[in-house]
């Protein structure tokens, strides 16, 4: 944790109130997101209990396993389930754009795309091994399930692969966004609960948050009260309304607070690369349809070695750009660059526009810029610079001392003989720069799967689906 | 470190500990034999040197040879070691685009660089970073040497794997292991897991493959190597090529008797001195911590230190001294300190590899109430006590003793990730019990 | 009476299992918990006594689980186990047996457990699980008495640990903080089986440090078995047991009359005034660290101690030592608005939180 936000939660707890700690939203918020709140059977991997879902406030929809320990009710759950979100998961390919690709074909990208919303981190970890638990199974065969299983399966896997994508807003977690932009003044632990976190963004602290009787956990686990003392007799009762309003009183709690968060994260405006991010969402999405589309088999149980490297590389590129994203969108975020001397903001106090390098044919405008900054500048000269104010450019850091920092900008300034208007900081003007850019070299080809070389154990077994598969217990 | 117990000659009853010589002559028997050969090389224990004969002994045969570094500056430096021992080799360095060559390497017989094979004519030796090396395609090698593979990231090695038939991997299993921004639980227990060692991922998926180890530092001082050895190298032992007396450190000036002259004073005449300030919480750039350092820097060259060895003797310039801290605030603020700008400051990540006369290490756990698996990384601290030939001092706060023993002990177990050794805490540990005898109390 | 037995007063003492003493290492630096589990301190009742009781609890589905679990993987004399033990090891066919030590009634239990363990590693016998052993290992000088799931004993002359969990394997991969739970509560029997076999002058070192961790596979019911390394674990174990024996500084530090007694009524029910025990609680230091809220049971009554405090320690191990030497929220804000000069030594964090202050006022302005 950087010491701004440190700071902040310590300001949070004088103040009883949390306090923000980003000046604009870093996540993207759908117009018509799906709250998906699951529940799961104590003492069981992926033994679905319940679930409460929808895309309006005022109308949740409830699943409940009305006899946990059947597994044929299990499926018909996970069936009824597919029911709910299928057809708003899939809902999203009917209005698409054509994307031109160089080296490669155009493709037809969704102009929008669902978005899962689960209350917590284990929600997103629960939905995983949801998918997990049924994208194998198959609608024919020796071992049918209901209709949509399989398909549901493939896209609960999609989702809770692409909440680990770094900037990816497909299933955000509601805690988890919370935490981005407010510091409690409690530990990060204790933010994951999100009654508790809620309660110090908005009335301040409340220990009837950890109090499961008032708010019951946000699942996917229960109280171990609640199994004691409601959900065991209701089972035992074998009354399948008992057990389903039960559920709901362990539901609606969290339903409310979801969609608290949610509109407090809608307050805040959207940082200017949250649309960029949101499209590499909607040509995920796109793709993962595509694949469906295409009879692609159901993914598989554990990366190969090749799948392995090139997920990592994504990962990584994606959660550098991230980073730097929401440094340049948010001045809140790039302080902490400014604290630890990678960034530095300042006014502009001298210029020479017309300063060019080299002679003749490669003689290039390199205009000068001197910033007066009260900030502890560590960069080397000759460090890359990027700066929010004008994202094409580049510049170079050429001397900094005594509070005055001297760089040359090396990249966006045309060919012209003098700057474009505007191009060159004025006088006066206050800048922000910062060694953090968002100039990354692309990662090198990796093999085909098929040709794995030996250090990495050699080409894998293609996957062949199997009946084992498809019949694998669920107990 | 992630194989205790591997390779020959390891535990208790094994056959007698063979000479360097020996070693290097089995590696080189067992590359025609074997798809992969292994070479465990702790702290100067000779592995450019093994690197440059094995070169040389490949590019005998006639067959084409590729090697692989992890960055520029390994790159430059084992080509000017291979054409300054065997100057008739033919050596291409391959580069990225923006990369500028220093000029003593453009002006090396035998050398061409490029930024395509097709550019480098056909030498005998093609040398590149591996990120360079992922960029090549079409032509494949029947040799290829890995340098610092321990330091590879096995994603690197599954880029480049298909360029080469066979191939020598040659790196220190003590230091730092790669790591990443992201979190790979995902691929946890995989033997392919992305972000293993290039070594690790080898023997996981080739267990029969011969390892060898070099088994004496020639940098490491008699003082350092039983310490090093032990912290860091619990399975597999070495030992220092010089005995106790072959290296002296003479400070020329008389000292002041200040506690920065006598710790100075405690380095030169034992290799190691431990400079501890009063016990006090403090932020990572505790300036009094910093002010220390540079002061023990600052009083080693206004004394004069002559560094004598089997090498002969010199005086300990600047060049000759690094300082090396945990994290890179550290760095800077250390740097701002006013040391000459000769004195290399950099963090244990940046250090890795090198060598130096003397070095003055800030420790991670000094100031700290509580350790991070970061700060107790033994890598970390392997890197940071054994980059000398002379001499070590550390500075640290008191109440690392305390620090460790409150340590609380939860680490996540991964299901099918092999144990790592040493235990970061065991390494500190031993570490720390050593510098005890050799404290100097501010 | 002793000290120690002194602070436990007239309250009966809370018996060692593996759990606990494997929650040793939690928090070593914190010299409250140390107390408590060096005198025995039921710290579940007491927390509950001063109104902060631990929320910590079982589902009920939860139990029923993992007993069924068990039960399916011991069913049959250990048929399944035997299976997985036959691959996972490499025990030869014919010549597993299986012996339930619970068989002999529960006083026996410790004493046959040792004749069995000396006849086995003496080499008699075939190869055999164990059932309910009963082991033994010294704590700050009481005995706790252990009970592992089962011990397995190879031909090839070592002892295995069997660790049976039910929680699940998936595509072999498993909660990574409950294996850790379950490899520090196996390196509490391997460490004393290792203490038995050298009693009774064998070499310790035929107990494997590979423990057979065996877990629900995926969904379904069928058991899988996973070696997994404890040595670290092992040598954590031996550090903090080895801490336990020095507990008198603390002791020694702690006012004469202090003591943890609950003072239980004739029905065993706490009649201790709950303010006096309170304060005897806080003559001891604790440290305190969000990590307590799920590994101690009194981490709601120290919370609430930092809370009225003020101390910054409530938002972690990092933040705290991101302060430096600040412990207190109120000095750390003074010294970050300005409105208290830093002490000796403060200059530093002084200086980093006025620029912190500085930066977020001039952003959020």
């Amino acid at each position: 944790m950087s010491l701004l936000t440190s700071l902040a939660r310590l300001r949070a707890i004088e103040r009883g109130r949390a306090q923000p700690i980003a000046t604009v939203r870093h996540c993207h918020l759908s117009a018509r997101p799906m709250v998906f709140i699951p529940l799961k059977l104590s003492g069981e991997a992926a033994a679905p209990l319940a679930a409460m879902l929808g895309t309006d406030p005022g109308e949740p929809r409830l699943l409940a396993v009305t006899q946990p320990r059947n597994r044929d009710l299990r499926f018909a759950w996970a069936g009824e389930l597919a029911g709910a979100l299928l057809p708003y998961v899939t809902g999203f390919m009917g209005e698409t754009e054509t994307v031109e690709r160089r080296n490669a074909d155009p493709y037809e990208r969704a102009l929008d795309a669902p978005q899962l919303i689960v209350p917590n981190r284990a929600g997103v970890a629960f939905t995983r091994l949801l998918g997990r638990s049924t994208r194998f199974r198959r609608t024919d065969g020796p071992f049918p399930v209901p209709e949509g299983v399989p398909l549901l399966g493939r896209w609960l896997t999609y989702f809770a692969e692409r909440a680990a994508y770094p900037g990816s807003s497909l299933m955000p977690a509601a805690t988890d966004e919370l935490g981005r932009h407010w510091a409690s003044g409690q530990s990060a632990l204790e933010d994951a609960n999100l009654a508790a976190l809620l309660a110090w963004i908005t009335e301040g602290p409340d220990d009837a948050a950890e109090d499961p009787l008032i708010w019951p956990p946000a699942g996917p686990a229960t109280d171990p009260g609640f199994d004691a003392e409601v959900l065991a007799p209701a089972m035992e009762s074998g009354s399948a309304e008992r057990i389903t309003e039960a559920l709901r009183t362990q539901l609606e709690p969290t339903w409310r607070l979801v969609w608290r968060a949610i509109g407090l994260l809608r307050e805040l405006t959207p940082g200017a690369s949250v649309a960029q991010r949101w499209e590499h969402d909607r040509a995920s999405y796109s793709g993962m349809s595509a694949q469906l589309a295409e009879g692609a088999p159901p993914q598989a149980r554990r990366d190969g070695a090749v799948a392995a490297a090139a997920r990592l590389a994504r990962m990584e590129r994606a959660q550098a750009a991230y980073e730097v994203q929401r440094a340049y969108d948010d001045p809140l975020v790039m302080a902490e660059y400014r604290l630890t001397g990678e960034a530095f903001a300042g006014e502009v106090v001298d210029t020479a526009p017309d300063h060019t390098e080299g002679e003749g044919r490669s003689r290039k405008l390199r205009p000068l810029v001197t910033v007066k900054t009260d900030d502890l500048v560590r960069i080397a000269p000759g460090s890359a610079l990027g700066t929010p104010q004008r994202r094409g450019q580049g510049a170079e850091l050429v001397s900094a001392r005594d509070g005055l920092v001297t760089l040359k900008i090396t990249k966006g300034m045309g060919r012209g003989r003098t700057p474009a208007p505007g191009a060159v900081p004025e006088v006066g003007e206050r800048v922000c720069y910062s060694s953090l850019t968002d100039d990354f070299q692309g990662a090198a080809a990796l093999p085909e799967p098929e040709e794995t070389p030996w250090t990495h154990g050699g080409p894998p077994r293609p996957y062949e689906p199997t009946d084992e598969d498809a019949r694998e217990e669920w107990s | 470190m992630t194989h205790p117990g591997a390779g020959p000659g390891a535990g208790p009853g094994a056959e007698p500990e063979p000479t360097p010589e020996e070693v290097v002559r089995r590696v080189l028997d067992d590359l025609p034999r074997h798809r992969g050969v292994v070479v465990d090389s702790p702290p100067g224990a000779g592995k450019s040197t093994l690197v440059v004969r094995a070169a040389a002994h490949l590019a005998a045969t006639g067959e084409p040879l590729m090697i692989v570094a992890q960055t520029n500056e390994q790159v430059d430096d084992l080509v000017a070691r291979i054409c300054d021992k065997h100057p008739r080799l033919t050596v291409g360095r391959l580069s990225a685009g923006g990369y500028v060559p220093p000029r003593r390497m453009l002006e090396l017989p035998g050398v061409t660089v490029g930024t395509r094979v097709q550019d480098l004519g056909d030498p005998d030796v093609v040398i590149a970073t591996a990120d360079k090396w992922a960029w090549i395609s079409g032509r494949t090698w029947p040799w290829a040497i890995v340098d610092e593979a321990y330091q590879m990231r096995s994603d690197k090695l599954l880029r480049i794997a298909g360029l080469f038939e066979r191939a020598l991997f040659v790196g220190d299993p003590g230091q730092l292991d790669p790591f990443s921004i992201v979190d790979g639980d995902r691929w946890s227990g995989l033997s392919w897991d992305p972000l293993q060692s290039a070594v690790s991922v080898l023997l996981r998926h080739n267990p029969d493959l011969p390892v060898h180890r070099l088994p004496v530092s020639w940098r490491l001082p008699a003082s350092a190597a039983p310490v090093v050895s032990r912290a860091f190298y619990p399975f597999t032992g070495f030992r220092s090529g010089t005995g106790p007396g072959d290296r002296r450190l003479e400070l020329v000036t008389g000292g002041m008797g200040t506690v920065h002259d006598r710790a100075l004073e405690e380095a030169a005449r034992s290799g190691w001195a431990l400079l501890e300030l009063p016990n006090r919480h403090t932020v990572r750039t505790d300036a009094e911590a910093v002010e220390a350092v540079a002061l023990l820097a600052a009083r080693l060259l206004q004394r004069g230190a002559v560094a004598g060895s089997e090498q002969g003797e010199r005086p300990v310039t600047a060049g000759r001294i690094a300082v090396g801290a945990a994290h890179r605030d550290q760095v800077a603020a250390i740097r701002n300190a006013g040391l000459p700008p000769e004195i290399t400051v950099d963090t244990a990540n940046r250090l890795q590899g090198r060598e130096y006369d003397v070095t003055i290490v800030l420790h991670p756990l000094s100031g700290r109430r509580d350790a991070t698996a970061f700060h107790l990384e033994s890598g970390r601290l392997c890197v940071l006590a054994s980059r000398h030939r002379h001499a070590c001092v550390v500075v640290a706060r008191a109440g690392i003793a305390e620090l460790l023993d409150a340590h609380p002990s939860a680490e996540p177990v991964q299901l099918g990730v092999p144990v790592k050794f040493p235990d970061g805490w065991e390494a500190n540990q031993a570490v720390l019990d050593h510098l005890a005898a050799h404290r100097v109390q501010a | 009476m002793n000290r120690l037995d002194a602070l436990r007063g007239t309250t009966p003492p809370k018996p060692h299992d593996a759990r606990a003493i494997a929650a040793l290492a939690a928090n070593p630096g914190c010299s409250r918990r140390a107390l408590m589990d060096g005198a025995g301190i039921d710290k579940e009742a007491l927390a509950r006594h001063l109104g902060h009781p631990a929320p910590f609890g079982q589902s009920p589905f939860a139990i029923t689980r993992g007993n069924a679990f068990e039960a399916l993987v011991k069913a049959d004399g250990c048929a399944e186990l035997i299976r997985m033990l036959r691959e996972l090891l490499g025990l030869p066919i014919d010549e597993v047996a299986y012996h339930d030590v619970e068989n002999v009634g529960a006083h026996l239990r410790h004493t046959h457990t040792r004749a069995l363990i000396d006849r086995a590693a003496r080499g008699e016998g075939t190869g055999t699980v164990y059932d309910h052993p009963l082991f033994t290992l010294a704590i700050a000088g009481h005995t706790a008495y252990l009970e592992p799931d089962v011990v397995a004993f190879q031909l090839g002359g070592r002892f295995h640990i069997v660790e049976i969990k039910s929680f699940a394997v998936v595509d072999g991969q498993a909660d990574p903080a409950a294996v850790a739970a379950a490899a520090r509560q196996a390196a509490v029997y391997v460490l004393a089986l290792r203490t038995l076999l050298e009693e009774l002058g064998h070499d310790p070192l035929r107990v494997a440090h590979d423990v057979v961790l065996v877990c629900p596979e995926n969904f379904a019911n069928r058991p899988v078995a996973t070696l997994v390394d404890v040595r670290r674990q092992l040598a954590v174990l031996r550090r903090q047991l080895a801490r336990m024996t020095s507990l008198d500084r603390l002791l020694a530090a702690l006012p004469e009359d202090v003591t943890f007694d609950l003072e239980p009524d004739d029905d065993g029910r706490p009649a201790r005034p709950v303010a006096e025990l309170a304060d005897a609680v806080r003559a001891t230091e604790a440290r305190y660290a969000p990590e307590c809220l799920s590994t101690c049971d009194l981490c709601f009554f120290c919370r609430d101690e930092a809370r009225q405090e003020g101390a910054s320690d409530l938002l972690g191990r990092d933040v705290r030592d991101a302060l430096g030497g600040v412990a207190s929220v109120r000095e750390a804000l003074a010294l970050a608005d300005g409105s208290r000069a830093p002490e000796r030594g403060q200059e530093e964090i002084a200086r980093l939180l006025r620029g912190a202050e500085r930066l977020r006022r001039e952003c959020l302005a």
